[in-house]
């Protein structure tokens, strides 16, 4: 199949139904229900389904472009993650519910932040022996207080109780850290975008900020941070449903580890305007700084990584091309 | 933005030439301690650019009809990957199996094809690049050594500087000013290629800071060259270099430098068992951007097989590359000496200082970091 068939009527969709009013209005309480009908209509959401379970029956790399675009829209639901339970749902033979599924790794008895949690009306959570698909509401589900913010601090007091699913290898973790990733190179190239179109409108000193050679320096580094974001991601999607380790932590990290320069760079050509609330460039920018904490930031996937890494004899280059290009 | 760099895969075909590659490399670096194997493409050994050759793994993207292996950049990608990551002395050949034929190729006449490739793949014709002028660093335009058309073809005045492996070559490819003067900038500049045997011609190494001595200044006087010295078109000089870099900034040596030194780091926290947060933390930190890289690399790759020449995404991969190499022997250095009580091998030690030492040089070769950057704001809609 074409990609471009694939990622252009999507794109189309996200640009008509996640318009920068309806983010806003969704973070503001607004219901999710406007944006997530149009999704499950679309059939998208079944992507990863096998074709004999009625799906699409297409690949993480596959969808890997798609990830991306609910990143650049800021779409204001767990679509990724849905897809992905979806996924695990029809292979272990259940059927499931229309709503949102986000994701979590918990234990009982511990708080957790689970992102996109305030909109979901399921989670699928990692209980470290299995899987379970609980209704959200379960888990007690509070804002975390960070203005905008999607996320819901939750809370299992005993054992979840909903569909069981068998463990997968490495748990959920790596999954979620991949989509989280494919999510900010997205978020990543549109304020690329912004940036360079911000930095030829603005004029000082008598020309386009753009034509400061700091300036130019700082963007080009910006836009190399961001052409890596997406190749790491692409990397964390080119196997399975369930990443490698390797290839998770690499995706994770390097998204992780370029969020802030990416941002910072985004804001400091914007200037104050940048800052403020009305203009949409703090849309993605918000989203950067809470995704690299999300499933693991670049310290906790560097860890995982190292350690692996250590524990073979392989050279380097020897080792990556087993490990993260498996 | 840049969205044609995308994630490609090797081959299979083209992954099938690692083991092979990998023996020959083995060999060649089996009783080289790691600091000259350290040195990675600046390591110098004619015998062993020959013995690569009769084995097949010059050329590979030329033609069969002059020398080559029909292959393509991802087979070039495969067997750089394998000589790099070994530390093998590739230097002999790196310019003209790099950039030298490829430019031979799509510009020279069928008389100039059949002379110079066949023994640039049997690594038996070595190539230097003359750019860099005592006056002409980042500003290229502006050189000044010039050619004149004679009777019987041209004759060349003028003087090269920081010419890599001159010393070493049979033959420079030098960009030279045909015509107008250096206020004419891109215009009026022409390539040619000088016989560094011809009279007139006068190499004199420079020792670098390490005691390495791998460039040199070049004088030419009055060096009469034939009428075929001429490569492409008259005053096509700029275009044609510019098609060239893209060659030369994308490739794994733009990621893979340090790498020698990463591996024999690596070894040393296993041979002492250190592995604890912090460390493991420095190691996965590096590791996941060398993977990056190496698919931003293989994504280029894939851009030069499909005829493109892409030049600023090939600018990309060689910032961030030369970026990573850098901050590698600096990490490590702080990693080693920040516990003192560790013994460190001696070899070890001496790559470590070795690479700490060379690496500006990383980000001044083939294009400074600074004028990389510009190429990617043009890039960007920015000038």
């Amino acid at each position: 199949m074409d990609m471009n068939e694939l990622l252009e009527p999507f794109d189309k969709m996200l640009e008509a139904i996640s318009t920068p009013a309806q983010i806003r209005a969704v973070e503001e309480g607004a219901p999710v229900a406007p944006v997530w009908d149009e999704l499950v209509q679309s059939g998208f959401l079944d992507a990863l389904v096998s074709e004999d379970a009625g799906g699409a029956g297409l690949s993480m790399a596959d969808m890997e472009p798609l990830f991306e675009a609910l990143g650049r829209h800021a779409v204001p639901a767990p679509v990724a993650e849905t897809m992905v339970a979806r996924k695990l749902l029809a292979d272990a033979g259940e059927s499931w519910l229309q709503g949102p599924i986000a994701m979590a790794v918990a234990k009982v008895g511990q708080d957790v932040v689970v992102p996109f949690g305030m909109v979901a009306e399921h989670v699928l959570i990692d209980l470290g022996d299995g899987l379970v698909l609980a209704g959200a509401a379960d888990g007690r589900p509070v804002p975390t207080g960070v203005r905008g913010s999607l996320d819901a601090r939750m809370r299992w007091d005993s054992e979840p109780v909903g569909i069981r699913l068998p463990a997968v290898a490495g748990g959920l973790r790596p999954v979620a850290a991949v989509l989280r990733a494919a999510a900010m190179a997205g978020a990543a190239g549109r304020l690329l975008e912004m940036t360079a179109a911000y930095a030829n409108e603005r004029v000082q000193f008598g020309k386009p900020i753009g034509r400061q050679q700091a300036l130019q320096q700082n963007m080009a580094v910006m836009a190399e941070d961001a052409v890596a974001c997406r190749l790491a991601a692409q990397l964390g999607c080119g196997g399975g449903v369930i990443p490698a380790l390797a290839a998770a932590a690499t995706a994770k990290s390097m998204t992780s580890a370029a969020a802030g320069r990416i941002a910072a760079t985004a804001h400091a050509v914007h200037g104050a305007i940048g800052i403020s609330e009305e203009y949409d460039l703090q849309l993605y920018t918000r989203r950067l700084y809470e995704w690299r904490l999300a499933d693991g930031s670049e310290g906790y996937w560097n860890r995982l990584l190292g350690q692996a890494r250590l524990a073979s004899k392989q050279g380097s280059v020897d080792w990556v091309r087993g490990e993260v290009f498996a | 933005m840049f969205d044609t760099l995308a994630l490609a895969s090797l081959p299979a075909e083209d992954e099938a030439l690692r083991p092979a590659i990998r023996e020959i490399a083995a060999q060649a670096i089996a009783d080289m301690p790691i600091d000259r194997r350290a040195r990675s493409w600046q390591g110098f050994d004619a015998d062993f650019t020959r013995r690569l050759g009769q084995a097949g793994f010059l050329g590979l993207n030329l033609p069969k009809a002059y020398g080559g292996h029909d292959r393509g950049p991802f087979a070039r990608f495969v067997v750089v990957e394998e000589l790099l990551s070994a530390g093998a002395p590739v230097a002999a050949h790196w310019i003209a199996d790099r950039q030298s034929a490829p430019l031979i190729l799509n510009f020279g006449t069928e008389a100039q094809r059949e002379f110079y490739i066949p023994r640039i793949c049997k690594g038996e014709a070595l190539f230097c690049i003359g750019m860099s002028e005592p006056g002409s660093g980042s500003d290229l335009a502006s050189v000044r050594t010039r050619a004149e058309r004679t009777d019987k073809g041209w004759v060349v005045n003028g003087q090269k500087i920081w010419t890599t492996n001159s010393m070493h070559s049979d033959y420079m490819i030098a960009l030279l000013r045909t015509s107008g003067t250096s206020e004419d900038r891109h215009k009026g500049l022409s390539q040619l290629i000088i016989d560094l045997k011809a009279p007139g011609v006068t190499v004199r190494p420079i020792v670098d800071l390490t005691g390495d001595a791998h460039f040199a200044e070049v004088f030419l006087e009055n060096v009469e060259l034939g009428e075929d010295a001429l490569i492409g078109n008259e005053g096509d000089g700029w275009k044609q270099v510019t098609a060239e870099l893209a060659f030369e900034r994308s490739g794994p040596e733009r990621i893979y430098s340090s790498v020698v030194l990463l591996d024999a780091w690596v070894r040393h926290l296993q041979a002492v068992g250190r592995a604890g947060d912090a460390t493991a933390a420095l190691v996965g930190g590096f590791t996941a951007r060398l993977a990056t890289l190496r698919a931003m690399s293989i994504a280029c790759t894939a851009r030069l097989a499909l005829g493109e020449s892409p030049v600023v995404e090939a600018s990309l991969v060689k910032d961030l590359g030369t970026s990573f190499e850098q901050e590698l022997p600096n990490a490590i250095g702080d990693d080693l000496a920040a516990h003192p009580d560790e013994a460190v091998d001696a070899d070890l030690y001496r790559a470590l200082l070795y690479v700490s030492q060379i690496a500006p040089s990383f980000s001044l070769r083939g294009g400074t970091r600074e004028i990389l950057r510009g190429i990617i704001a043009r890039g960007l809609g920015l000038r």
